[in-house]
């Protein structure tokens, strides 16, 4: 069943599979229930006297009955079989998710923030450290450890045919891990309310095969290039001087740290947590008008005059 | 005058002589002192249930513009923050404004003539509790309607419902408001507690109490211990914002996960309390349409109270995603999955109870006999989220909106009206249309069905919980316009439950003492009671005092004509707890103004927090503080205090 | 042919005599709803304690030379309230007020001892979450011992009024149960702040 993107029917990894068959176990014993549940029911009510409005029901004699207890522990004694397998398999299944990987080949610090989603790739050197935003490249196959932080209020961060949900709180950090088993682009959505735009708070995990991952983490480890063209260096002024009050591109003045790091901004699928897709005509409107867009989101509308406009697109674009 | 220490109460039969003392002794001043001053709990009970549906209309409402925000992708009647409004207003709404007040103003309607008495333990503290609630829901919504509403969700986490990311009134309209409410809701609480321990029909031993007895006094239990919790929850949130503490902020070295703790440890008993009463009333409706006592009594009444003992230790459930450790998730995962049990065994109860009865098919065995269906299916989705490792991909989803709206709607709602198809007569002496009530019922049961049942998959889809939009990822769209068009199909339902309530009060059929000819006391006397219920006070022998002749009873039969005449004043009888032995003679207060003039004080000291005018605050703790004086200064006809010596 | 019983109790009391009556009991749940209150409270302190850094107890070593005698104070007043008590149910009304007034002197000390401790501490409430919940906690137990004062004020006025006799005051009862509680709640409130920083909690 594949159902869309958000659904967690179909798992790519081996968090989610696990808790797939669970997930159809309870649904069909459910599903039974409630079918068992309404034939006993339709059973019992078709003795009912068929009922003019009259409502006379004193002629319809009150009699003591059968003793039905038996009915209710038969009943009792058979839900409980169900729940007893439900208990045990849950155990089982908690035991084999819950807990990050011994050996993870990956370890990401994930920051929820109102309402965009701040990756940090650490490495053993220090200038190696990189920083994204929104989207997440994991190599296929590797069990990732994502540590989680909550940077103002609490979000949560799910995509679910990777994994289940775990919180990013405030004040703590807690852990969760993914794994990919086939190449793709999963689709995340913050799953705790967090305000205005909680709506529009997505991610995508993108899964790439170990050496189309290798060759990105090192794309993104280059700080920005040098503008090439006279609208581009006009261009970087602007982002030095305007962008840079709350985001930052390494290799440049910018250099905030409250909104998305820009430095690969081309690299990334979509803009604005995933409200719309990276093209350019999108990035001229969110930059002008971030307020339509994304109603009450922290960045305020920009209103640049058309050259300065096209200057800082220029600028932006060479940001691969 | 010598008021005796001690008495040997009358006994005989009515009289219409003994009919007027009483009726001097009990009815409600006239005019308007009568309607500030009244403690009569039958007249409370009819405000509390006026004011909660009205309030259920209110948040209907409310669900019905967010519905009609959601029937497609990317819509924009609604801006974010007026969504974010409607959907916590909606929420607070219903949870705390109908579903727990509409099952206090039965209970209340009902209690004292169900267990043969004249009034509640504490008729004053009644009408207080309901002032107070009047009072909370217009503070309440005082926010709402100047833009100020609730908008952080009815279950309110921080850090975002703190001043630095939620800076206007709105939490504080909540939080006040909240702890305003929850002192309604505790002498509520009381209230029932001591009703139901000290103040029943000699004979009703504690296995003779209707289950309606059974689920309110669990609830009033729970509820007592676990208000306190969001009281202060909410409390400890308002001083963080107002005064700088730092309970929640983690800044400051506070905890937000301590908010969802202390919410939930009331929120969970909560849910519980606002269906374990509509569930007896259920046990107690339903067999008399069967013709036919109720199956397994002993077993409904005992896991009614295992219900709510397993309810106190499922709340970290609704925390499954917080990173919590293994262990503990396990363990709450386990008893989550173990209350189901209880609840079985009042779904097999009342099934058996038609199958080996004879049904009869009224309006109101509609509405009790579909509400087992729904009580499943809400209980089979929250069986699913009991589960941790799938509880961390259906929470927070619209499979769990569907989960609770079946469980709200399926076990509070649905025996709410039939609860009021089969207690109108009682209460106004009229039927209500029993044609009309097949459209209400039909139009209620498919239009929810309609609107709620495909949720589960939208839910499975992986559409979350609180968007004001969303894209159209595989089918969301048109699973949520079928959602939308079954949500107004099950609005007109409910208009035309109100239409019918109208309609009847005018014009409905006369009904008489008993029209369904059901066993228990309070269809022994006339529809609409006295102001003093039973002119003498009955004695119990039997579950089912109205239908021993019938059914045969272990022993003696019960006596509803002759008994103790209790008429020297305004009195009853007080009883054991347990085996309902009369051990003493109660004088009931009379109409007084101190609960409403207490709740008025409270108002004034509510308003002033709120807005921080100090002085308003003071006057009115100050007017509270001689309203708590004044009612309970020692009174000589009540016996707190010797006469004045000559 | 089965015979209907019909209670006919003989020589009940009327009104409450002694404890008996329902008053009793709604003291009780007021008490208990109360109760589970500072129930939470403490919970509040041990839960974020416990996962707290350390020198989160701002004081690992509280001075308990204001909080001790104070404690001490309360507990005679409980027995001031006791005696007092004894002194409506033995018709002895001197003792009776004697002992509320005793009881409400010692209460008021307690008041005056509490504000000079909290005026001797050297962080707000806006400190941290530790202050935040000492502050909070004591001000609470201090509402309650208000209200008690308040309650014990109205019942020595109703004893100088001769209200009461042995076996009329259920309303006495229920104002000394409750500063019998306002007393307990204050040992459990004592033993969190300032016995368990002693013995290593929050360290």
């Amino acid at each position: 069943m594949s159902g869309g993107p958000l659904s967690y029917l179909s798992s790519a990894g081996p968090q989610a599979q696990h808790i797939v068959p669970l997930t159809w176990y309870m649904l069909l014993v459910s599903a039974g229930v409630c079918l068992i549940i309404a034939a006993l029911l339709w059973a019992a009510l078709r003795r009912a006297q068929p009922q003019d409005q009259t409502l006379q029901l004193d002629r319809i004699p009150i009699e003591r009955g059968a003793d039905g207890a038996r009915w209710i522990r038969i009943g009792v004694i058979a839900s409980s079989v169900p729940l007893a397998v439900a208990f045990l398999w849950t155990m089982i299944t908690l035991a084999a998710v819950v807990g990050p990987p011994a050996h993870p080949g990956l370890t990401l610090d994930v920051t929820g923030r109102q309402w965009w989603w701040q990756v940090a790739y650490s490495a053993p050197n220090p200038v190696d450290v990189f920083e994204t935003a929104n989207e997440i490249h994991i190599p296929v196959g590797v069990p990732v450890l994502v540590r989680l932080h909550g940077a103002d209020v609490i979000h949560s961060f799910w995509v679910p045919q990777l994994a289940g949900k775990t919180d990013a709180i405030p004040g703590q950090t807690n852990l969760t891990w993914i794994q990919a088993d086939r190449p793709g682009r999963y689709l995340g959505q913050c799953s705790e309310f967090c305000g205005n735009q909680h709506a529009h708070m997505q991610f995508e995990v993108v899964a790439e095969p170990q050496a189309d991952f290798d060759h990105w983490v090192g794309a993104q480890r280059q700080a920005a290039l040098a503008p090439a063209t006279a609208a581009a260096a006009r261009g970087l002024s602007l982002v030095e001087y305007r962008c840079g009050l709350c985001h930052r591109v390494r290799g440049t003045a910018a250099g905030a740290v409250s909104g998305p790091d820009l430095t690969h901004l081309m690299s990334r699928r979509s803009l604005a947590a995933g409200t719309l897709l990276n093209d350019s005509g999108n990035l001229a409107g969110w930059i002008q008008n971030p307020q339509d867009l994304k109603p009450g989101n922290l960045m305020p509308n920009q209103r640049l005059a058309p050259p300065q406009l096209a200057d800082t697109l220029a600028y932006l674009e060479t940001l691969r | 005058m010598r008021l005796p220490e001690f008495r040997t109460p009358n006994v005989g039969v009515d009289s219409m002589e003994h009919d007027a003392r009483l009726l001097r002794q009990w009815e409600t001043t006239p005019g308007w002192m009568g309607i500030l001053t009244t403690v009569d709990h039958k007249v409370i009970g009819i405000r509390y249930i006026v004011t909660a549906f009205f309030f259920l209309a209110v948040g209907g409402l409310e669900a019905l513009l967010m519905r009609v925000q959601l029937a497609g992708p990317n819509l924009t009647l609604l801006t974010p923050d007026q969504y974010n409004q409607l959907f916590s207003t909606h929420g607070m709404t219903m949870i705390f404004l109908y579903a727990s007040p509409i099952l206090s103003g039965f209970s209340n309607y009902l209690w004292p003539l169900l267990l043969g008495s004249r009034d509640m333990a504490f008729p004053r503290l009644n009408a207080l509790s309901y002032w107070i609630y009047l009072a909370s829901g217009l503070f309440l919504y005082a926010g709402f309607v100047t833009g100020n509403g609730p908008n952080d969700g009815w279950f309110n986490y921080v850090p975002y419902a703190s001043r630095d990311y939620n800076p206007g009134l709105n939490e504080d309209f909540y939080a006040l408001g909240m702890v305003f409410l929850g002192i309604s809701t505790t002498v509520g609480a009381a209230n029932f507690i001591v009703t139901a321990f000290r103040t029943r029909a000699p004979g009703m031993s504690i296995n003779r109490l209707p289950i309606l007895i059974w689920g309110t006094l669990t609830a009033s239990l729970a509820n007592l211990i676990v208000v306190p919790a969001v009281s202060l929850a909410f409390f400890l949130l308002w001083m963080d914002r107002q005064f700088g503490s730092h309970f929640f902020d983690p800044a400051g070295g506070g905890k937000p996960l301590l908010w969802q703790h202390l919410f939930w440890i009331f929120g969970h008993p909560w849910v519980y309390a606002i269906v374990l009463p509509a569930m007896g009333m259920v046990s107690d409706g339903l067999p008399v349409f069967c013709r036919r006592p109720l199956v397994g009594y002993s077993l409904v009444a005992l896991s009614t109270v295992a219900t709510m003992i397993f309810g106190f230790g499922v709340w970290v459930h609704h925390m499954f995603a917080t990173g919590l450790p293994g262990l503990g998730l396990a363990f709450f995962s386990g008893a989550s999955i173990a209350i189901v049990v209880p609840s079985a065994v009042a779904v097999f109860a009342w099934i058996a109870t038609i199958r080996l009865g004879r049904p009869v098919i009224t309006t109101a065995f509609l509405f009790f006999a579909s509400m087992i269906l729904l009580f499943v299916i809400g209980g089979v989705s929250g069986f699913m989220t009991a589960s941790v490792p799938v509880d961390w991909q259906l929470t927070d989803t619209y499979f769990v909106v569907a989960h609770l709206h079946y469980v709200l709607i399926g076990i509070n709602v649905f025996p709410v009206v039939g609860a009021t198809y089969f207690w109108f007569p009682k209460m106004t002496g009229r039927l209500l249309d029993e044609r009309l009530g097949r459209w209400n019922f039909w139009t209620m049961f498919i239009g929810f069905n309609l609107a709620f049942l495909p949720m589960h998959l939208t839910g499975l889809l992986g559409m979350p919980r609180r968007v004001y939009t969303y894209a159209d990822y595989g089918g969301w769209g048109i699973l949520n316009l079928v959602t939308t068009i079954g949500s107004f199909v099950f609005a007109i339902g409910v208009l035309l439950f109100f239409v019918n309530v109208l309609k009847s009060l005018k014009s409905g059929a006369l009904a008489g003492k008993n029209p369904w000819d059901a066993p228990t006391l309070e269809w022994s006397v006339a529809s609409p009671p006295p102001a003093y219920n039973f002119a003498v006070i009955p004695t119990v022998a039997s579950r089912h005092p109205l239908w021993e002749e019938r059914i045969g009873s272990e022993g003696a039969l019960s006596s509803i004509d002759r008994g103790m005449m209790l008429d020297h004043g305004k009195e009853t009888i007080g009883t054991s707890a347990l085996d309902a032995q009369p051990d003493m003679v109660l004088e009931m207060p009379a109409d007084s103004i101190s609960p409403l003039l207490l709740a008025t004080g409270l108002s004034a000291l509510f308003v002033g927090l709120l807005l921080k005018v100090w002085v308003l605050a003071g006057l009115g703790g100050a007017i509270a503080l001689l309203a708590v004086l004044a009612w309970l200064w020692p009174r000589t006809d009540l016996r707190e205090r010797e006469p004045a010596h000559g | 042919m089965v015979e209907a019983v019909i209670a006919s109790p003989v020589n009940l009391p009327v009104g409450p005599i002694r404890r008996h009556g329902i008053g009793w009991w709604g003291a009780g749940t007021l008490i208990a709803s109360e109760a589970a209150l500072f129930a939470y409270l403490l919970f509040a302190y041990y839960y974020t304690g416990a996962t707290a850094p350390p020198g989160w107890v701002l004081e690992s070593s509280p001075p308990l030379k204001l909080a001790l005698p104070n404690t001490l104070l309360l507990l005679l007043s409980s027995v001031m309230v006791w005696w007092g008590e004894q002194g409506i149910l033995k018709a002895a009304r001197t003792r009776a007020l004697a002992g509320f007034t005793c009881a409400l002197i010692l209460g008021s000390v307690f008041v005056f001892v509490q504000w000079l401790e909290w005026r001797s501490k050297t962080y707000g409430i806006g400190r941290s979450s530790y202050a935040s919940l000492y502050f909070v906690t004591t001000s609470f137990h201090m509402a309650h011992v208000l209200l008690g004062l308040a309650v014990l004020l109205a019942l020595l006025g109703w004893t100088a009024l001769d209200y009461f006799s042995p076996r009329r005051r259920l309303v006495v009862s229920a104002g000394v149960l409750y500063w019998h509680f306002v007393d307990a709640v204050w040992l459990f409130v004592f033993t969190t702040y300032y016995v368990t920083p002693y013995l290593g909690f929050g360290r």
